[in-house]
């Protein structure tokens, strides 16, 4: 059974209480993209500035739970001073680690769990645990989603 | 004197309630959501599939002319139930949303146009707002508010002014949110004196409280079934019959013609008229069932429990709890119903729930389909605890305890 520590990991918790790049940016000239969870109400703001070529800013806004806010709290760590295609890489990858089907709804470990460090994700790798809870995967995610539209209005 | 509920012989007849969830007792305080099923309505969905599982209004069959009657014993009894005049004034629908998009297609679609009003309270739920904004934004009906006040009763101070040259009235009994019980037969008679008809959302009333829709004198009432100890999958709109007969179909198809020819379509009677295809006949079936459950009970004697255990409920919160608990909406049992919507310290209503479920206790995290009334509260969304016949104090205290542990989890 998948208890409240496989969730709540000791850095989400630390991300929640004090979440990183919270804010808001000027647009222009810097990009925003709004995100919703329509199932709970939850629903944040990512805003993006990219200066040649790499991402030199970003700012989270919005209200959400734990999950979505230290998810996307270490999200915006996790990018800042990337090219924009290299951000793609670490959403894909995100993704990845999130995909309820190459883990199954069990919450048996896959065999990748057994892995240090998989994906290169780093700190991200704390959130794993959420698939053992199908239903805040869209949580973890939403930030990941609005990255993703962000990114979509920056050229190149 | 109204007879007093045994809590501990209706929580026997839910198979569910033995259950255990991350090896705790279940305690289910999510009701509001969708209610569990005692035996005596399982049982007769199987007796439904293993002994007359047959389609109804078409053979001549023994087994089919027992089903037919079974369903339309079916109607008959909820006509009973709701204080009907007519037994063909109840029409099934799959639930209460298809019932209110059943009003607002036919009934809407013949009676309104561009420049009407439809006046909704602003604590519905989004399946008594969506279908009204679809008809304003497809032929210009104007859609206005009844206002929430800050003590979670609507704001009737300026209702004169917001009746003015409505036609439609649409409100729900009790609230999904705040548990709120707004005045129905004095709205009723407001709507009626600016010549509007009243739309009655008695989802969240029905499974709760006895209901005489003649009392109320409304026009049209909603429910659904799988709230009130029935299945999913079925739901009922009361309208007043007059009004039924002048409307046209919703959902064309078998069942609902009196003719059909190449050149066109003649409506049946109501209310096979609104039933088009093949009704969920074990769902009417089982969901007379549950009326029988509910009616064995008492309506009043489950009206009464819950009034106690609400009560209860609002002085263990504010006891162990103090400040650090708000619950939205009416703070006294007389004027709402046991649907308690809590926001404890700063913990979001998701990670709550996540505890909670770790103790075995059941609420509902989210926006309850009322985003408009979250917006007054001013929170995104809000942990939902909601009672009924089947619930006692060892469930509120369990909820109690969960919430503790809760905050003990989250404190920095």
């Amino acid at each position: 059974m998948a208890g409240l520590e496989d969730l709540y990991r000791e850095i989400i918790l630390d991300h929640y209480r004090n979440p990183r790049n919270r804010g808001e940016l000027e647009v222009p000239p810097a990009k925003v993209a709004e995100g919703f969870n329509p199932l709970c109400g939850d629903e944040i703001q990512v805003y993006l500035m990219v200066t040649d070529g790499m991402i030199s800013d970003i700012r989270i806004g919005g209200q959400g739970c734990s999950i979505s806010q230290s998810s996307a709290s270490m999200m915006s760590t996790a990018v800042v001073g990337q090219t924009p295609g290299e951000a793609r890489e670490v959403l894909r990858s995100f993704k990845e680690m999130m995909s309820i089907h190459e883990h199954g709804l069990d919450g048996e470990a896959s065999p990748s769990d057994q892995r240090p460090d998989p994906s290169g994700l780093g700190d991200l790798e704390a959130l794993r645990g959420v698939v053992k809870f199908p239903v805040r995967i869209k949580c973890a995610t939403l930030g990941w989603n609005t990255l993703d539209q962000v990114l979509g209005q920056v050229d190149g | 004197m109204t007879t007093i509920l045994d809590v501990a012989a209706v929580k026997a007849d839910f198979p569910l309630l033995k259950r255990e969830v991350h090896g705790r007792p279940i305690v289910y305080l999510d009701s509001a959501a969708t209610s569990q099923k005692p035996h005596q309505v399982l049982d007769a969905l199987n007796r439904y599939y293993e002994e007359i599982n047959a389609n109804i209004h078409r053979g001549a069959y023994h087994i089919a002319e027992q089903a037919t009657t079974a369903v339309e014993d079916s109607r008959a009894a909820l006509a009973r139930f709701v204080g009907a005049p007519e037994t063909t004034e109840i029409v099934f629908a799959k639930n209460a949303t298809e019932a209110i998009n059943l009003v607002a297609h036919s009934w809407g679609r013949t009676n309104l146009d561009s420049g009407d009003i439809v006046l909704l309270s602003a604590m519905e739920h989004h399946a008594n707002i969506v279908p009204w904004q679809q008809l304003a934004a497809e032929r210009g009906v104007e859609v206005r508010w009844i206002p929430v006040g800050d003590d979670g009763h609507l704001d009737f101070s300026d209702l004169d002014r917001l009746l003015d040259g409505v036609r439609l009235v649409a409100v729900s009994a009790a609230s999904n949110v705040l548990g709120t019980l707004p005045p129905i037969r004095w709205i009723v008679e407001a709507a009626h004196a600016v010549g509007a008809l009243c739309l009655v959302d008695a989802s969240q009333w029905v499974p709760h409280q006895p209901t005489d829709v003649t009392a109320w004198n409304c026009d049209f009432v909603v429910f659904t079934g799988h709230k009130m100890c029935g299945p999913t999958g079925v739901g009922v709109l009361w309208g007043r019959s007059d009004l039924l007969n002048a409307m046209p179909p919703f959902l064309g198809g078998g069942s609902m013609i009196r003719n059909v020819t190449f050149d066109g379509f003649k409506p049946a009677e109501v209310p096979a008229r609104f039933e088009a295809g093949t009704q969920p006949i074990a769902e009417i079936i089982g969901l007379h069932a549950a009326v029988k459950y509910l009616e064995a009970i008492g309506m009043e004697a489950i009206r009464d429990h819950e009034r106690d255990l609400t009560a209860y409920a609002l002085q263990t919160l504010s006891e162990r709890l103090g400040d650090d608990l708000t619950i939205h909406g009416p703070n006294t049992v007389e004027d709402r119903g046991g649907t308690l919507s809590l926001a404890y310290r700063d913990i979001h209503p998701h990670d709550l729930s996540q505890v909670l479920d770790q103790h075995g206790v059941c609420v509902r995290a989210g926006h309850h389909c009322a985003k408009p009334l979250m917006t007054i509260l001013g929170v995104n969304a809000t942990a939902r605890a909601s009672l009924y016949l089947y619930n006692d104090k060892a469930d509120v205290d369990a909820l109690v305890d969960a919430l503790v542990d809760a905050g003990e989890f989250f404190a920095l």
